[in-house]
C-alpha cells in the first residue's frame, strides 16, 4: 500500500508485480492503461482472499459466509458511492462494464421514455460502445442520434452543442474523457445545458475515473458508467450511477433472480433501490476487488495522481513533438495523459509490432472510436496512454523505440 | 535492432508497401471484391479481369493498409496475372498455411521464393491477417462475393 505524503513513483510502480517481468527480454513498458490497467498487489490479494477465505454467494443464504461475501460485497458498493458521492448506495449499480452500464440505461430508460422523433445527443468523441446502444434504440423508437462536432485540435464544440439542444432532445450521453485523443469534455456545462432543455444526461467516465475524482453531486450527471479494469480493478465489473427518481421509475434491464420482490406465474413485483437492475449472481469478488483499488487511488490521492500524470503528459508531448514526420492527433487544450500519433507513411500496425519488440506496449488501431478518426482521415492512430506507474523513463523508451520504426522504415 | 523483425520489414517487402504494383481500378475488371479487417480498420479492394477458361488476365487492387497488407496484396496481383483461377487458389492457399505457420515446405513452384519473404509474419500472430487480408478479398471475387471480412 501507498501511503507516503509526497508521490514516491518507485514506491508506486513497486506495488504492481507486472513491472518484475521483461518483454521480449526487455523491461515492460506498459503505455496500453487506456485499453486496461494493471493491478495493484493489494487488488489481487484482494482478489485471493475473497475467494479463499470468504467465498459463497450473496443476498442468499444465511450462513456465515454468505453473510461475510455480502458485507464485502455491499462494502465496496460504499466504498464506491462514498468515492463518487453518490447521495445513496441504491444509486450505484454494478454491472460486468461501462458498455453493459450503457446499455442498461439506453434500453431501460430509453425504451420507456424516447419517441419517434426524439434527439438523442453524442459527440464525435464517443467510443462506440456509447454509440451503438443509442442507434440501437433509436432504430427500436423512431428516435434520433445526432453526433456534436469536434474542432481540429479535438476540443468538443461547446457552442455547437449548445445550438443542437431543443424541446427535442430527450438524452444527452458524452464521454467525460475522449478515450482515443484526450480531450476532457466539459461535463459539468454539458450537464446544465441539458438540464435546461429538460435532457438527461449520461456520462462515461470510463477514462475519467483512473484520473480524477468524480463528484456526483458537483456534477448533477443523471447517469455516470465506468469500468473496473480500467481503475486497476478486476475485469467483469463495471459501474452505473443513476439518480435515484430515475431509477426507480425505470423498468427492469435483465430479469432473473435477485432483481424480484414476488414472483408468481401470473405476476411478479420487482425489488426496489440497486436490486431491481442486478439479476442473477453478480460478479462478487469483482466487486470487492473494485473496492479495493478505488481504496488504494484514494491513499495515494487524485491530486498527486493528476499531478504527475501531467507531468508525463507535458514530456511526452515535448520529446513526441521532436521526432520528425510524427504528428500528435488531438491537441486540445485540457487533456488527459493520453496521446495518439501518427507517423508518416508509417500504419500504426507496423508501428506497433516494431515497438512492442523493443518492450513497448501500445495500442494501434481505431481505438473504437471510428467517427472520430473519420474526423482525423485517418484509418488508425497509435495511442500511448499513461497512468500513475509510468515515469519518465517510459516516454524515453516509447521514443527510442519510435526511433527504431523509422530506422526500418528508411 | 531484433533480427526478427528485419526478417519481417525486408526490403521487399518495405519496397512494395512504399510503391505497390498494380496499384490502380482497371476499367474493364469483371470480378471485384472488397476486403475489410474491422479490428483494424484496413481495407482493400481487389479488381481482377477474368478471361475464358478461368485465365487471369488483370490483376489490380487498391487500399488503405499496413506495410505487411499492402505488400502480400501487391505481391499477389503481380503473382497471379496470367495464371488460372484453380492455379491462382492453390498458391494462395498454401500462402495462407505458410504465414500462419503451419507448413513448413511451402511450394508455390517459380512463385516461392518471392513469396517466402512474407515468411517472417508467422513469428507474428496478430499479423497473420493483415497477410492474408488481400488474399481473401481475391478469393471473394473469384466467387463472386463482393465483400469479406477477417473476423
Amino acid at each position: 500500500m501507498n501511503d507516503m505524503k509526497t508521490f514516491d513513483i518507485e514506491k508506486v510502480r513497486a506495488d504492481f508485480p507486472i513491472f518484475a517481468r521483461e518483454v521480449h527480454g526487455r523491461p515492460l513498458i506498459y503505455l496500453d492503461s487506456g485499453a486496461s490497467a494493471q493491478k495493484p498487489t493489494v487488488v489481487l490479494d484482494a482478489v485471493q482472499k475473497a475467494y479463499a477465505e470468504t467465498y459463497a454467494n450473496v443476498h442468499r443464504g444465511v450462513h456465515y459466509l454468505s453473510q461475510t461475501s455480502t458485507e464485502l460485497y455491499e462494502a465496496s458498493r460504499e466504498t464506491i458511492r462514498a468515492h463518487m458521492n453518490a447521495a445513496s448506495i441504491d444509486e450505484v449499480i454494478f454491472t460486468k462494464n461501462a458498455t453493459e452500464s450503457i446499455n442498461l440505461v439506453a434500453y431501460s430508460y430509453g425504451a420507456a421514455n424516447l419517441k419517434e422523433g426524439d434527439e438523442i445527443i453524442l459527440s464525435t468523441l464517443e467510443h462506440h460502445s456509447n454509440i451503438v446502444p443509442w442507434q440501437l434504440i433509436a432504430e427500436k423508437t423512431g428516435a434520433v442520434v445526432k453526433a456534436v462536432p469536434i474542432d481540429e485540435h479535438g476540443e468538443f464544440m461547446l457552442d455547437a452543442y449548445l445550438e443542437m439542444l431543443g424541446p427535442r432532445t430527450k438524452i444527452v450521453a458524452v464521454t467525460h474523457i475522449s478515450n482515443a485523443i484526450g480531450t476532457i469534455v466539459p461535463v459539468r456545462e454539458v450537464i446544465d445545458a441539458a438540464h435546461d432543455a429538460g435532457a438527461v444526461v449520461l456520462i462515461d467516465g470510463s477514462q475519467a475515473v483512473p484520473h480524477m475524482k468524480i463528484d456526483m453531486q458537483a456534477l448533477g450527471a443523471d447517469f455516470y458508467v465506468f469500468t473496473g479494469h480500467k481503475v486497476f480493478g478486476p475485469t467483469g465489473i463495471g459501474v452505473l450511477y443513476g439518480k435515484a427518481a430515475l431509477l426507480d421509475k425505470m423498468p427492469p434491464f435483465l430479469g432473473g433472480g435477485d432483481m424480484i420482490n414476488r414472483v408468481t406465474f401470473e405476476k411478479t413485483t420487482f425489488a426496489k433501490g440497486h436490486s431491481k437492475f442486478e439479476a442473477g449472481t453478480p460478479p462478487i469478488v469483482q466487486a470487492i476487488g473494485l473496492g479495493t483499488a478505488i481504496d488504494y487511488v484514494n491513499a495515494i490521492g487524485f491530486d498527486k495522481i493528476a499531478a504527475h500524470e501531467q507531468m508525463l503528459l507535458a514530456y511526452a508531448t515535448e520529446q513526441l513533438s521532436q521526432i520528425n514526420s510524427l504528428r500528435i492527433i488531438g491537441q486540445a487544450k485540457h487533456k488527459a495523459a493520453i496521446i495518439s500519433f501518427t507517423l508518416d507513411d508509417v500504419h500504426p500496425h507496423d508501428i506497433g509490432t516494431i515497438v512492442d519488440r523493443a518492450g513497448v506496449a501500445i495500442r494501434v488501431g481505431h481505438h473504437c472510436a471510428q467517427p472520430l478518426m473519420d474526423h482525423f482521415d485517418v484509418a488508425a492512430t497509435a495511442r500511448a496512454s499513461f497512468a500513475l506507474y509510468n515515469n519518465r523513463a517510459d516516454v524515453d523508451a516509447l521514443v527510442a523505440s519510435i526511433r527504431d520504426v523509422q530506422e526500418i522504415f528508411g | 535492432m531484433f533480427d526478427d523483425l528485419r526478417e519481417l520489414y525486408q526490403e521487399v517487402i518495405l519496397d512494395h508497401s512504399k510503391h505497390p504494383r498494380n496499384f490502380r481500378h482497371p476499367e474493364d475488371a469483371n470480378h471485384e471484391a472488397h476486403g475489410y479487417n474491422p479490428l483494424c480498420g484496413d481495407t482493400v479492394n481487389v479488381y481482377l479481369k477474368m478471361g475464358h477458361n478461368g485465365l487471369i488476365e488483370d490483376a489490380a487492387f487498391e487500399g488503405k493498409g499496413c506495410a505487411i497488407s499492402l505488400a502480400s496484396a501487391s505481391m499477389m496481383t503481380e503473382i497471379i496475372k496470367g495464371k488460372t483461377e484453380t492455379q491462382a487458389k492453390t498458391i494462395f492457399d498454401g500462402f495462407q498455411k505458410l504465414v500462419k505457420g503451419e507448413d513448413d515446405n511451402f511450394d508455390a513452384g517459380e512463385d516461392t521464393e518471392r513469396l517466402m519473404v512474407l515468411a517472417g509474419v508467422k513469428q507474428f500472430p496478430m499479423r497473420v491477417k493483415c497477410a492474408t487480408l488481400a488474399r481473401h478479398a481475391m478469393s471473394s471475387a473469384m466467387d463472386g462475393a463482393e465483400e469479406t471480412s477477417t473476423e
